[in-house]
C-alpha cells in the first residue's frame, strides 16, 4: 500500500505547504516523493520523538507536515510528542505509520501495530484513517491536504478480494447486503474476511469502517443489527480500545443490543498471555 | 534595559509566586536576566521564542508583563482556576507564547520546527529557545541537536540556564552532563559561555552576529539574588514563607544595583 500512498502524495507534491519527513525508512518506496520535493522532503534520522516536535513546529510555522514511520516506531516512541506538541495544539501533522496491525507479520512483535489507533483516540482532536484498499488512498489523501487537525494514516496491505465490486471510499461502506449477521470490519481485512464469509455460507450483511471516531451511527446500520440480533466485529487490533469496543458502546446508547456479539481480535492487551 | 524596570519586575516575580504559594522561583530567579535582557535587548518583530523549561513560566509572564504584553489583572489570576496564567505555559491565549511546554526535552524540536518552516518559506527572523541544564538529561534534545546542525538550522539560538541544579540535587551528583558547552562545540554549535546575570555580556551574546546555529551557555544560580535561595536545589519546590519574602525583596534590590552600575 505504501507505493501507491507515495504515487499518491506525489500528485501533491506541488503544494508549497507540504513537507514530509521520514524516520529515515522507506527505501523503494519514497524516493520519487524525495526527488519531486527537493528540501520538504526531510530525512530526520532514525529519531522519532524530535521528527514528531520538528514536525509540530512545522505545522506551527504554517506548513503541512505529513511524518511518516514504521507505524509503532511513531506512535508508541514519540506519543508524548504527538500528545503535547501535535494533539494538544490541534496542529495538521498527519502521522503515517506503515505496516499497520499485522502488516509486518513474522518480521516480529515489534513491528506490529496493534494498539494504535486505540491510544491515538484517546487524545484530543485526532482522526484515524485506515484504508481498506490501494484505491481508498486517492480520497483519503486529498482530505488530508485539507484537514486543520491531527491525523493518523494506518497502511496496511491491500487485498482485494475476488468477485467483489468496489464501492467508492466512505468512512463507513455497506459492502455487502445480506439478511444474515451484520458483520462490521475495520480496514484492510477485506480479502480474508469477506472470503471467509463467502465461505461459510453465511448471508452477512457486511460493513467496513475506515474512519475513526465515529459520530453517529446510521440508521442503515443500525436497522441491520436490530433485524440480524447478531454483530460480528473483525479488526487487527487489541480488544481493549479497539473499535468493537467503541461499536459496542454505540449501541448501548442507541439502545440497541443485539442478541449475540462477536469479536475477533488482536491478542495482546493486558488480559492476554504473550 | 533600565535598572528600575528590572528591579520592579523582580520584585513583581516574588509577589505573584509568595501570594500564589506557588513553588519553582529558584528556577525562575535563574531564568530571570536572561528573559529579561532577551525581549528587552534582543528579540526583533520577526524573532520567535519557545520556552523549553516551562517551569520559569513565571518569569516568562513577569516578563511579558514587563513589556506590556500581560496586565497588572493578568498577573493576579497567576495559578488560580480558569487562568490563562497556568503553572506552566498555556496552550494559547497569550500570543507570544506558542506552545504549552512543562514536560523537559520537547521545546528545542520545537523551535528547530519553526526554524526550518523559516527556511523553507525563506523568512527573515530568528528562533530562540531557552532550556534548563537537568533538561539534558533527556534524550530528545540530543536528537535535536543532531537534527538542528545537520539541517543547518542557522536561524536558531538555543540557551542553556546552567543552575547546576536539577530535581533531587546537583546536576553533577546526579546525572553528569558537564562539560556542556564542549558537547555544544563538539556537535558543531557556534557555542558561546557567558555570565548569565551580567546583562551586556548576555546581549552581546544573544545578538551575536556568528553563523548558526548558536549555544548559548549561561551560568546562573538557582535563587539569583536570594541568600538564602541561591544554589539550593529545594527553592525549586517551596513557596515563600512572608518573613523570607520580605528579605527576598530586600536583597534583590542590592544585587540589581551590581548590575545596574555597568548599563548599556
Amino acid at each position: 500500500m505504501r507505493q501507491e500512498f507515495c504515487r499518491t502524495l506525489l500528485e501533491f507534491s506541488a503544494c508549497r505547504e507540504l513537507v514530509f519527513l521520514t524516520g529515515d525508512l522507506g527505501f523503494k518506496a519514497l524516493e520519487p516523493l524525495s526527488q519531486a520535493m527537493g528540501s520538504r522532503f526531510v530525512n530526520a534520522g532514525i529519531a522519532e520523538q524530535n521528527m514528531v516536535g520538528v514536525a509540530a513546529g512545522l505545522a506551527k510555522g504554517g506548513l503541512r507536515p505529513w511524518v511518516y514511520s514504521i507505524a509503532p516506531f511513531l506512535y508508541a516512541r514519540a506519543l508524548e510528542q504527538i500528545r503535547n506538541d501535535v494533539c494538544f495544539h490541534n496542529l495538521p501533522v498527519v502521522l503515517v505509520g506503515n505496516g499497520g496491525g499485522y502488516g509486518y507479520g513474522v518480521m516480529g512483535c515489534t513491528h506490529h501495530s496493534l494498539e494504535d489507533y486505540g491510544v491515538l483516540l484517546t487524545l484530543p482532536n485526532m482522526r484515524v484513517y485506515v484504508p481498506a484498499f490501494d484505491s481508498d488512498l486517492q480520497s483519503i489523501i486529498c482530505g488530508l491536504m485539507k484537514v486543520n487537525h491531527p491525523a493518523y494514516l494506518r497502511l496496511g496491505l491491500s487485498e482485494q478480494p475476488a468477485c467483489l465490486d468496489l464501492v467508492p471510499y466512505a468512512p463507513w461502506r455497506h459492502v455487502l447486503a445480506g439478511d444474515g449477521p451484520t458483520v462490521a470490519f475495520v480496514g484492510p481485512l477485506a480479502g480474508n474476511t469477506l472470503d471467509a464469509i463467502r465461505r461459510s455460507g453465511m448471508n452477512a450483511d457486511v460493513w467496513l469502517i475506515s474512519e475513526l471516531p465515529f459520530d453517529r451511527l446510521s440508521d442503515e446500520f443500525v436497522a441491520s443489527v436490530r433485524t440480524s440480533g447478531y454483530l460480528l466485529v473483525v479488526e487487527e487490533h487489541v480488544t481493549v480500545g479497539g473499535f468493537g469496543q467503541m461499536l459496542a458502546y454505540a449501541l448501548l446508547e442507541a439502545g440497541v443490543r443485539p442478541a449475540r456479539f462477536v469479536h475477533r481480535s488482536a491478542l495482546g492487551d493486558s488480559r492476554d498471555p504473550y | 534595559m533600565k535598572p528600575e524596570l528590572y528591579l520592579r519586575a523582580k520584585r513583581r516575580l516574588l509577589q505573584m509566586h509568595y501570594e500564589s504559594g506557588v513553588g519553582h522561583i529558584g528556577g525562575n530567579l535563574s531564568s530571570f536576566d536572561i528573559l529579561m535582557t532577551l525581549y528587552h535587548e534582543v528579540l526583533a518583530d520577526e524573532d520567535v521564542f519557545v520556552l523549553s523549561k516551562g517551569h520559569a513560566a513565571g518569569a516568562l509572564y513577569i516578563t511579558l508583563w514587563s513589556t506590556g504584553v500581560l496586565s497588572e489583572k493578568d498577573l493576579q489570576t497567576f495559578h488560580k482556576d480558569g487562568t490563562r496564567l497556568s503553572g506552566h505555559p498555556p496552550l494559547s491565549g497569550i500570543p507570544s507564547i506558542l506552545f504549552a511546554t512543562g514536560s523537559l526535552g520537547h521545546g528545542l524540536s520545537l523551535a528547530s520546527g519553526l526554524a526550518l518552516a523559516r527556511k523553507l518559506k525563506h523568512e527573515r527572523g530568528r528562533v530562540f529557545c531557552l532550556m534548563s541544564d537537568g533538561e539534558w538529561n533527556e534524550g530528545s534534545n540530543w536528537e535535536a541537536l543532531i537534527f538542528l546542525k545537520h539541517h543547518g538550522l542557522n536561524n536558531l539560538m538555543l540557551i542553556v540556564d546552567l543552575n547546576g541544579m536539577q530535581g533531587m540535587g546537583a546536576t553533577h551528583d546526579i546525572a553528569d552532563i558537564a562539560p556542556l558547552a564542549d558537547k555544544f562545540r563538539l556537535f558543531g554549535l557556534n557555542t558561546v559561555e557567558v555570565d548569565g546575570h551580567d546583562w551586556s555580556s548576555l546581549a552581546t551574546a544573544l545578538r551575536s552576529q556568528q553563523r548558526g546555529p548558536w549555544a548559548i551557555v549561561a551560568r546562573t544560580k538557582k535563587g539569583h539574588g536570594v541568600s538564602f535561595m541561591e544554589d539550593r536545589f529545594e527553592w525549586h519546590y517551596l513557596p515563600l514563607r512572608e518573613d523570607q519574602y520580605r528579605q527576598a525583596v530586600l536583597e534583590i534590590g542590592t544585587e540589581c544595583a551590581k548590575n545596574s552600575a555597568e548599563p548599556f
